[in-house]
């Protein structure tokens, strides 16, 4: 893989290749020492539109602990705030020669108009309503591990679909990794035409939820309120809530943070066995890696030459894993 | 009804008669077809003389076996960019693609910066356009003061100082009171009003055609019925006036179904359609290129069949390019902050030909005809091919093969949605007005040799 834009366009084999070397980075993530030098003398650079803890502390942590150089880059006080053209910018940014650019933008497709203006592999890290790959991915991860296969799973994803990067790249992938998705919310919150763009099941209510293997919910973001999307949050919560009642004993709970306790689920399952939310946290740190290591080894340095052979198979020869900096 | 020629341009000059020799001569509206040695002379078609007959002392002739010869087109729906937007487009190089498209007249929208709203503006424009203007430009005004959708224009004055419609046009006029208004008083001013329909509740933030594909992309949609919601209420508002109006730019399926509605119930309606509502769905938006950003946007298949079904059957009544040009920087930007439109006037007939005339889905003499109707509701004859007519006709060869924008473009800006595309059918020459408005380049050599 050159970039990582979104997850259509990835093939299933792209996405096992990538969580299977998250799976050895987790084991990395065990040791005292925590770094490693594959990435040693590469420059990564994070450029944020977007305000975000979770992702970009998470990309810049695990450039971190794979070596690379990281320059973060935030929208506030920076030239983008100065009427700077996102092209400027990144050609500005392109000439520190970074390896890889990571991007997260309130516009739709701009992590590819990105990648066609830089040598950089360009990372997708929220373009607008669009995608969130890292995000889908580090999602598959964490539920492999504790269901092993997503084969024939039922996933049901909950709240506001139309407004979620994250819903739309997380269907994508439980789907390309076996999955049967439904995708359930309020009829004002669930984008027209979704069902044939997908493929993927549509439910106006959480009637049906007893099939759900997993169930993931969604944030629900309160300025909707002020959009008539949604009467009232209290509304909300009495049809769209995932609570002890409503979530069955053998149901996993899942969601991208941060949440809204007491809206889109209440707290006893937040912090009940069902939930997975600190796992998907943790699997954030060794996917990004994994990413990273995906994009970034196998790359010439200098760079230039980055035709396909760099994504063959063993060429050149990436650092071992695991060995301590 | 008055002539092209009483628009505005730099002139045809002193022109020699002109015989296109053993051409196919083709004008529907006329029932002209069959292969003619056409002659031109004094600004005129003289002759439609048997093929080899034609005798003109001085006249230039042109060997057009197997060429077409048609009426020119008519594009009632042009942004030229001036004033303000020069960086974009102006009189001259808008009008020069427009001869190079084959039109032998324009009309030029009216939502510049600022917008065309006072007699002094329209004044201005027309000594603009016969100073540069390389086939005849009318001048729209807008509707409202300013575009602000809430006071009329000094329509009648307007008028007096050469304006030949009305529009608002990229924007509605989102007052259904202030629509009422301004039909009521076309019984004073008397011209036409062009409509861009949609109800901006119901298109809110929305760049893109809403359905699978702006699902898919996460980009805010702009449902059909913005369009069709606001064409069935000015519609409704028309017949109660008894006013007349022309509907910008259908692109949906529901337009095109109430836009028979109002045809069946009276309403004195005419209406366009793009060649790029005609010939592309949302689906080329999958890519995220805002070169296919447009509003109306791009929509499904059922509508683009339904806009091909109304051509065909006359509830469309003419082929409008939109061509809106826009600088570099407008477009290299993200889809949802990209500006809105594409060019057109380059392009409009090669693409109709080789997207639907082609392959059966309009015929010829279909297309011919709606490519020149946008004339009429703006109280414009049509260009004729019958003898003693204003020579206004487009010389094409329908074999020839191009790829849009190889060669650059005569227009300021590249915004096209069809650059890259193989073409077939090549405008060779446009007369305007009686004058020689354009020669494409190798046509003009090989003549010339």
């Amino acid at each position: 893989m050159r970039h990582l834009l979104g997850v259509e366009g990835m093939e299933r084999a792209d996405i096992e290749r990538i969580l299977s070397r998250a799976e050895s980075f987790a084991e990395v993530g065990r040791r005292d020492i925590k770094k490693v030098p594959t990435l040693r003398g590469r420059t990564v650079v994070s450029l944020f539109y977007e305000a975000s803890t979770r992702t970009s502390s998470s990309f810049e942590l695990a450039a971190k602990r794979l070596s690379a150089d990281v320059i973060s880059v935030k929208s506030a006080g920076s030239s983008v705030d100065k009427g700077e053209s996102l092209k400027d910018t990144v050609a500005t940014l392109s000439a520190y020669g970074p390896e890889a650019i990571i991007i997260r933008s309130p516009h739709a497709g701009a992590a590819r108009l990105v990648a066609g203006w830089t040598d950089a592999a360009v990372i997708n890290a929220g373009d607008g309503k669009h995608e969130h790959p890292s995000q889908a991915l580090l999602d598959v991860f964490t539920l492999r591990q504790r269901l092993g296969d997503l084969e024939g799973k039922r996933i049901w994803i909950v709240g506001d679909i139309l407004h979620s990067r994250v819903a739309r790249s997380c269907a994508l992938a439980f789907a390309k990794m076996g999955a049967a998705v439904t995708l359930a919310g309020p009829p004002t919150l669930v984008p027209r035409g979704i069902r044939d763009a997908l493929g993927c099941g549509v439910a106006f209510d959480l009637g049906g939820l007893g099939e759900a293997d997993v169930v993931y919910a969604l944030r629900m973001q309160g300025e909707r309120m002020n959009d008539s999307f949604v009467p009232s949050l209290r509304e909300y919560a009495a049809e769209f809530q995932i609570d002890s009642r409503r979530l069955g004993p053998r149901q996993l709970l899942m969601h991208p943070g941060p949440v809204n306790r007491g809206v889109e689920l209440s707290a006893e399952v937040i912090d009940g066995p069902a939930s997975l939310i600190t796992a998907q946290v943790e699997s954030g740190l060794v996917v990004r890696m994994a990413i990273l290591y995906e994009l970034l080894t196998g790359r010439d340095r200098p760079r230039g030459d980055r035709a396909d052979t760099a994504e063959a198979d063993g060429l050149p020869a990436p650092t071992p894993i695991g060995e301590p900096a | 009804m008055r002539p092209v020629s009483e628009l505005d341009w730099r002139g045809p000059g002193e022109p020699r008669p002109l015989i296109l020799r053993r051409v196919t001569a083709l004008d529907p509206r006329q029932g002209v077809d069959g292969t003619f040695d056409l002659v031109v002379r004094d600004g005129e078609v003289t002759e439609l003389a048997a093929p080899g007959e034609a005798v003109v002392a001085g006249a230039e002739e042109i060997e057009a076996e197997g060429m077409y010869a048609c009426p020119a087109f008519f594009d009632p729906h042009v942004h030229l960019r001036a004033p303000g937007g020069e960086d974009a487009e102006d009189v001259e190089t808008g009008s020069r693609a427009a001869a190079a498209g084959g039109y032998c007249g324009i009309l030029a929208m009216a939502n510049t910066r600022p917008p065309v709203d006072t007699a002094a503006d329209i004044s201005a424009l027309r000594e603009r356009a016969a100073a540069e203007a390389s086939v005849p430009v009318g001048f729209l005004a807008t509707v409202t003061r300013g575009m602000e959708g809430e006071e009329l224009t000094e329509m009648a004055e307007l008028r007096d100082a050469g304006a030949v419609g009305f529009s608002d046009d990229g924007l509605p006029i989102r007052s259904a009171r202030v629509m009422r208004l301004a039909l009521q008083y076309q019984k004073l001013a008397g011209l036409q009003l062009a409509l861009h329909e949609e109800d901006p509740e119901l298109s809110g933030a929305g760049v893109m055609n809403e359905g699978p594909v702006s699902a898919l992309l996460g980009l805010e949609g702009i449902p059909a019925v913005s369009e069709s919601t606001m064409i069935a209420r000015d519609a409704s508002l028309a017949l109660y006036e008894g006013a007349r109006i022309h509907v910008q730019h259908l692109s949906a399926r529901e337009s095109v179904e109430a836009v028979a509605a109002a045809k069946a119930a009276g309403v004195a309606l005419t209406c366009e359609a793009t060649p790029h509502h005609l010939t592309l769905t949302d689906e080329a938006v999958r890519s995220l290129d805002a070169g296919f950003k447009m509003n109306p946007p791009l929509r499904g298949e059922g509508d683009r069949q339904a806009l091909i079904d109304g051509l065909r059957s006359g509830t469309i009544d003419c082929i409008a390019t939109d061509h809106a040009p826009h600088p570099p920087e407008a477009k290299e930007v993200p889809f949802e902050a990209a500006a809105m439109g594409v060019t057109g006037l380059e392009t409009a007939f090669a693409v109709i030909h080789t997207e639907l005339v082609l392959p059966g889905a309009l015929d010829l003499a279909t297309a011919i005809e709606r490519m020149s109707a946008g004339a009429q509701p703006f109280g414009i004859e049509p260009p004729s091919l019958e003898p003693g007519s204003e020579a206004n006709l487009v010389l094409f060869d329908p074999g020839a093969t191009w790829q849009a924008g190889a060669e650059g473009w005569e227009s300021r800006s590249e915004n096209s949605c069809f650059t890259g595309r193989r073409l077939t059918g090549r405008v060779l020459m446009t007369v305007a007005a009686g004058g020689v408005a354009y020669r494409q380049r190798s046509f003009a050599m090989g003549v010339a040799g």
